[in-house]
C-alpha cells in the first residue's frame, strides 16, 4: 500500500537510491555553462604573467564563476569516482578505504582551490 | 574440521571480453576513463591556483611546466578529456529524454562524441595560440 505522499516522493521501498543519479544530472547540467566559462577564462590567460592572472581571477564575476564551477565539478567527480570504486572494488575493507580516500581527495582539492581563489581576491 | 565446500558451477553474467567491439561500448569506456583523468587532473588546476596565489617564483615554475612539451601534451590531453566527457554527458542527457536510442542513432551519437571532442579540442587550442599572440 502506497500513500499518496509516498507516491509523490517517488522513493519506493528502499526510501533512497536516486539521489546520486539526480545529483549527477544536476551538477552535469551546471557543469556545461560553468566549464565553458572556465575554458574562456583559461584560453584568455594562455601565456599570461602572474600579475595578469591575478588581475583576471580578482574580477568578482570570474572568481564567483570559478567557485561555482569548482563546487559543481567536485560534487560531480566525487559521485563519479564513487560509482567506479563500487563497480570495480569488491574487497570490503579496500572499498571502504577507497571511498573514504575519494571524499578526502575531493575535500582537499576543494579547500586548496577555494583557499587560493580567496587569497587572490582578498589576501594579497 | 569442516567439510570442504563443493564448488558449484553457477552461471555468470557475460564479461566484457565476450562482446563484439562497438563504438557505443568504446565511447562508454572512454567516458569513464576521461572522468577518472579529469578527477586527478584537478590537481593541476589546484597547483596553478596555489602558485598564482603565492609568488611570482612559484607561478613561473608552474608556467614553465605547462609550457614544456610534456606539460603541453598533458594539457592537450586534459582539454580533450574534458570536452569528450562533456559531449558524452550531453549524449547521456539526450538518452535521459528517451531520444537517440534507436539503432543507428546510438552509433551516430557515439561518433559525434568522438569527432566533436577532437574538433572542439583543436578549436580551443587554436584560440589559445591566437590569444597568446
Amino acid at each position: 500500500m502506497k500513500t499518496p505522499f509516498a507516491r509523490v516522493r517517488g522513493l519506493g521501498t528502499a526510501h533512497s537510491g536516486t539521489e546520486h543519479f539526480w545529483m549527477q544530472r544536476l551538477t552535469g547540467i551546471a557543469n556545461l555553462p560553468l566549464i565553458i566559462a572556465f575554458l574562456v577564462v583559461i584560453v584568455s590567460l594562455v601565456g599570461s604573467s602572474q600579475a595578469s592572472v591575478i588581475a583576471t581571477l580578482s574580477n568578482p564575476f570570474v572568481a564567483m564563476i570559478l567557485l561555482a564551477a569548482l563546487m559543481s565539478v567536485l560534487i560531480h567527480m566525487r559521485i563519479g569516482m564513487q560509482v567506479i570504486i563500487e563497480d570495480y572494488v569488491h574487497t570490503e575493507l579496500r572499498k571502504i578505504l577507497l571511498l573514504m580516500a575519494n571524499t578526502f581527495f575531493t575535500l582537499a582539492v576543494a579547500i586548496a582551490a577555494v583557499y587560493a581563489i580567496l587569497k587572490i581576491n582578498f589576501g594579497l | 574440521m569442516a567439510e570442504p565446500k563443493v564448488q558449484i558451477e553457477r552461471p555468470l553474467s557475460p564479461h566484457l571480453g565476450i562482446y563484439r567491439f562497438s563504438i557505443t561500448m568504446a565511447m562508454s569506456i572512454v567516458h569513464r576513463i576521461t572522468g577518472s583523468a579529469l578527477y586527478f587532473g584537478t590537481l593541476l588546476l589546484v597547483w596553478w591556483l596555489l602558485a598564482a596565489s603565492s609568488s611570482a617564483k612559484q607561478f613561473d615554475i608552474v608556467s614553465a611546466f605547462f609550457a614544456s612539451w610534456f606539460g603541453q601534451l598533458v594539457l592537450f590531453g586534459y582539454t580533450w578529456a574534458l570536452l569528450h566527457h562533456m559531449l558524452g554527458g550531453i549524449r547521456h542527457f539526450i538518452w535521459d529524454t528517451a531520444h537517440g536510442l534507436e539503432p543507428g542513432e546510438r552509433e551516430f551519437l557515439a561518433y559525434a562524441t568522438l569527432v566533436g571532442s577532437v574538433v572542439l579540442t583543436l578549436a580551443v587550442w587554436m584560440l589559445g595560440y591566437m590569444f597568446k599572440g
